[in-house]
């Protein structure tokens, strides 16, 4: 086999967007499941699955720390087959899913294949919702107030810059990675920029130099490359450095995030942070 | 004066029929007119890339006249213009935009100003060398139902006398006049419906054109053919699996021969004191899950030494025997010779380093440069033997390298002035977790996942210094990730090569240090090469959909 990147690399938007237009034209004769509830079919699904999306998605279908629990009664994009072909096949704009064959990961799917997986998938999914968990609106009120997390990250526009937005995180990841993620903050970074043709995204990195004048500045990384750096510290002050010019370069993967230990934030504040961010990312 | 009453003029046999001069015969001045052609014909047939020329290409260091430009595979121009001392001066003297998406993984050609190279979707392009300004452009007809595994790319073209030679996405074999890219023949080799494509660059050999198929994600029954340069006759095919009467069919479980893989998707390289051509094989099918074809699976994984007239096998060596990680040793092999010994050196998509001698096929050493968890033992001969809890399992679990390799396509290197060998490499792990699919012709057949483990180390990736003597790493030089750029070296002591954020990058070819570097824009998938006219010493390199040029000001 050549050379599959292991990291997909999303389309440009408006590939993506053109794609689902014309694809929404050239499917509507295709949208009913051929396999539905054929236990052969859920299994080659499940063999499918594995090489195409458990990537993101997990083995299981129970989302990875980069893809929503697919066994969820309920679907952010989907409500139906035909709506989940759709998305396996043209991607979902604006995220990280990407279109079938695009994502430098293997050859893709013949349209036989996509049906399988969303057999298996159905297979597995829950069939009513989950029982909420947490209380949204004073999760919110955490959030913004005494938890803290707004100082450095964003939600629906409101909050702190040097930290990942997370409008969608509630949506697109697991409870457990959220939580993992509040918990361990360094265990898995979170990812930034995805450049066109770059194999990996930047990830949220820890970058402390030291400046030809002496200055200490410590901050997440925006972007790197061997020869220069673009970072912002914690005040938000973006700073666009050339390497050689620096007395020192430290990159570190231990976030700049603090590590949300239980005494520091009880399992049901965390709990009621986890359900606003959930509400906001089901939107 | 425009074309059309030029020719008008001449078939009406004058100066445009005003009937005040006499008359000549049109007849007559036709066949003056062919006679002077024929005659100007015979002025520049010197021009023509003969066999000789490839073969003597030290001889003219201002082109590049193969994929790794020679016929040692040892990326290395002897130009050095540009050295040490001089390259902080070098800059972009021109780029040309292709205008397709995807990787572009070409190694481009030079013959005598004109530069040769192809693009995603099977585009291939004539350019004026000094400006980048096209000549020509030939778009190959892609079938839109084509499915290859890793990308619509093309690594690169072969010319011999006035053609220039393209394996294409659909399995055809084609040749383009070069002064012009009309397509002069077109050639089938497989079914692409049933997974066959090629990616390779091919290779001009004698009167051959050598090439080897890709599609070992599809079950395909793997080959390497030879085509007559001048009508694409296929002169030979030497299948990587054997089938039921050859040597090394029995190193296959009953009928898995048929869908074997051993696809042959790099450019190998070429001996013209033994007349043997020496090309590697990828992966055996499924590339990730080994029940069902027990055994070694010859040729999968291998470097063949072939006879060129016959493509006859004389010896071969098998990298990895019944390989579960896909790890294709489609690598460039590259010619060493080392005092009285004729050596090979491939560094394998496994992580070993491999030095074989080329005359009898025997190993000489292997030495990890890279991270390995697979093995730990040696066989006989010195082989690493993959450790029996290395394969696949259903729950997944990690294995080092991962299926991407330590290295892989990327082009390496051989400096005969620093005695190092130069390869792009990269640390990363893989989970690997079986997923057995039944085979069907034109579907995917891996029979396993694999992703990265997000838990692990970061990737990292570098540039390897080998001494292939001795397989000791002599110098590194880490990229911020890993690339996929292949590596030039020259003789201005330098190593150029490409990173993923989009640098081009002139390192010190004794010391590792970086000496000079350039923002291309896009991620680089493919190999820089050399070349020089009037006497000006140019790199190239693609990157992002563009193909770049640097010389001194």
């Amino acid at each position: 086999m050549i050379a599959k990147s292991s990291i997909f690399l999303p389309q440009g938007r408006t590939a993506l967007a053109i794609l689902v237009m014309a694809a929404a034209a050239v499917c509507s004769a295709d949208d009913r499941n051929p396999f539905a509830n054929d236990p052969k079919a859920a299994k080659a699904g499940e063999y499918e699955f594995r090489i195409n999306c458990a990537l993101c998605h997990g083995l299981g279908a129970h989302g990875g720390g980069r893809g929503p629990d697919l066994t969820r009664a309920q679907k952010k994009h989907t409500h139906n087959d035909a709506e989940m072909f759709q998305v396996i096949s043209n991607g979902i704009p604006g995220t990280v899913m990407p279109a079938n064959g695009t994502n430098g990961q293997g050859v893709g799917m013949t349209d036989e294949e996509i049906w399988q997986i969303i057999t298996y998938i159905r297979s597995v999914e829950m069939k009513a919702p989950a029982k909420p968990v947490g209380n949204a609106e004073h999760g919110k009120q955490l959030f913004y107030g005494e938890a803290n997390c707004s100082l450095c990250h964003t939600v629906a526009g409101k909050g702190g810059r040097v930290g990942p937005e997370l409008t969608a995180v509630g949506g697109s990841r697991t409870r457990e990675a959220i939580i993992d993620s509040v918990r361990n903050p360094s265990r898995r970074l979170a990812w930034g920029l995805t450049e066109a043709t770059k194999e990996f995204p930047q990830e949220y990195e820890t970058v402390t130099v030291v400046t030809g004048d002496g200055t200490e500045i410590k901050g997440v990384a925006l972007n790197e490359d061997n020869f220069s750096v673009q970072m912002m510290d914690a005040s938000e002050q973006i700073y666009l450095l050339d390497k050689d010019k620096l007395r020192s370069f430290k990159k570190s993967r231990e976030s700049m995030m603090p590590v949300y230990s239980p005494n520091l934030l009880s399992d049901k504040d965390l709990d009621d942070i986890v359900a606003y961010l959930i509400s906001v990312g089901a939107k | 004066m425009n074309l059309r009453w030029d020719r008008e003029s001449l078939y009406r046999g004058g100066s445009g029929g005003s009937g005040e001069r006499p008359r000549r015969s049109p007849r007559a001045l036709l066949v003056l007119f062919g006679v002077y052609v024929a005659f100007l014909l015979t002025l520049h047939a010197y021009a023509q890339v003969t066999v000789e020329r490839i073969v003597n290409s030290q001889k003219e260091p201002q082109n590049w006249l193969t994929y790794s430009g020679d016929y040692s595979g040892r990326r290395f121009s002897t130009l050095d213009q540009v050295n040490t001392t001089t390259v902080h001066t070098l800059a972009a003297k021109w780029v040309y935009q292709t205008g397709a998406t995807g990787k572009i993984e070409t190694s481009p050609l030079v013959v005598d100003g004109v530069l040769y190279a192809t693009a995603q979707d099977d585009r291939a392009f004539a350019l004026d060398a000094r400006t980048g300004r096209p000549i020509w452009m030939y778009q190959y007809p892609v079938p839109t139902d084509i499915r290859p595994c890793c990308g619509h790319v093309n690594r690169g073209l072969a010319i011999l006398g006035d053609k220039v030679f393209m394996g294409t996405l659909d399995a055809h074999v084609i040749a383009l006049d070069a002064k012009t890219g009309n397509l002069v023949w077109n050639v089938t080799s497989a079914d692409y419906r049933a997974g066959y494509s090629y990616t390779v660059a091919p290779l001009a050999v004698k009167n051959l054109i050598v090439i080897g198929v890709s599609g070992g994600e599809y079950g395909i029954r793997g080959f390497i053919d030879a085509y007559d340069a001048a009508t694409g006759e296929r002169k030979w095919r030497f299948y990587t699996v054997p089938g039921p009467g050859e040597a090394g069919h029995e190193t296959w479980e009953g009928d898995s021969w048929k869908i074997g893989g051993a696809p042959a998707w790099n450019t190998g390289t070429y001996d013209p004191a033994t007349n043997q051509i020496f090309w590697p094989t990828g992966n055996p099918s499924p590339s990730n899950r080994g029940e069902g074809r027990a055994g070694d699976n010859l040729y999968s994984n291998t470097l063949l030494a072939l006879d060129a007239d016959t493509g006859k096998m004389n010896w071969h060596f098998q990298f990895t025997k019944h390989d579960e990680h896909d790890w294709d040793a489609t690598q460039v092999p590259v010619m060493i010779d080392a005092g009285s010994k004729h050596l090979i050196a491939q560094a394998n998509r496994n992580g070993f380093f491999y030095v074989i001698d080329r005359s009898t096929g025997k190993l000489i050493l292997a030495n990890a440069y890279g991270k390995v968890t697979w093995s730990d033992t040696r066989d006989a001969e010195g082989r690493p033997v993959a450790k029996k809890e290395a394969s696949p399992t259903l729950e997944g679990h990690t294995v080092c390298p991962g299926a991407l390799g330590t290295t892989n396509f990327m082009a390496p290197a051989y400096n005969p002035k620093t005695a190092l060998f130069y390869v792009t490499a990269r640390d990363q792990c893989d989970i690997f977790s079986t997923a057995p699919q039944p085979y069907e012709a034109g579907h995917a057949y891996y029979g396993s996942a694999y992703f990265p483990s997000e838990e692990a180390e970061p990737y990292r990736g570098y540039l390897k210094a080998i001494d292939p003597l001795t397989g000791a790493i002599q110098w590194k030089f880490e990229h911020t990730s890993p690339t996929w750029s292949g590596v030039l070296s020259t003789a201005g002591g330098l190593v150029f090569t490409g990173d993923a954020e989009g640098n081009f990058v002139a390192i010190n070819a004794l010391t590792g240090m970086p000496l000079w570097h350039f923002q291309m824009g896009g991620a680089v998938y493919a190999p820089p090469m050399a070349f020089a006219i009037d006497g000006k010493e140019y790199v190239a390199i693609a990157a992002g959909s563009a193909l770049y040029a640097f010389a001194l000001p």
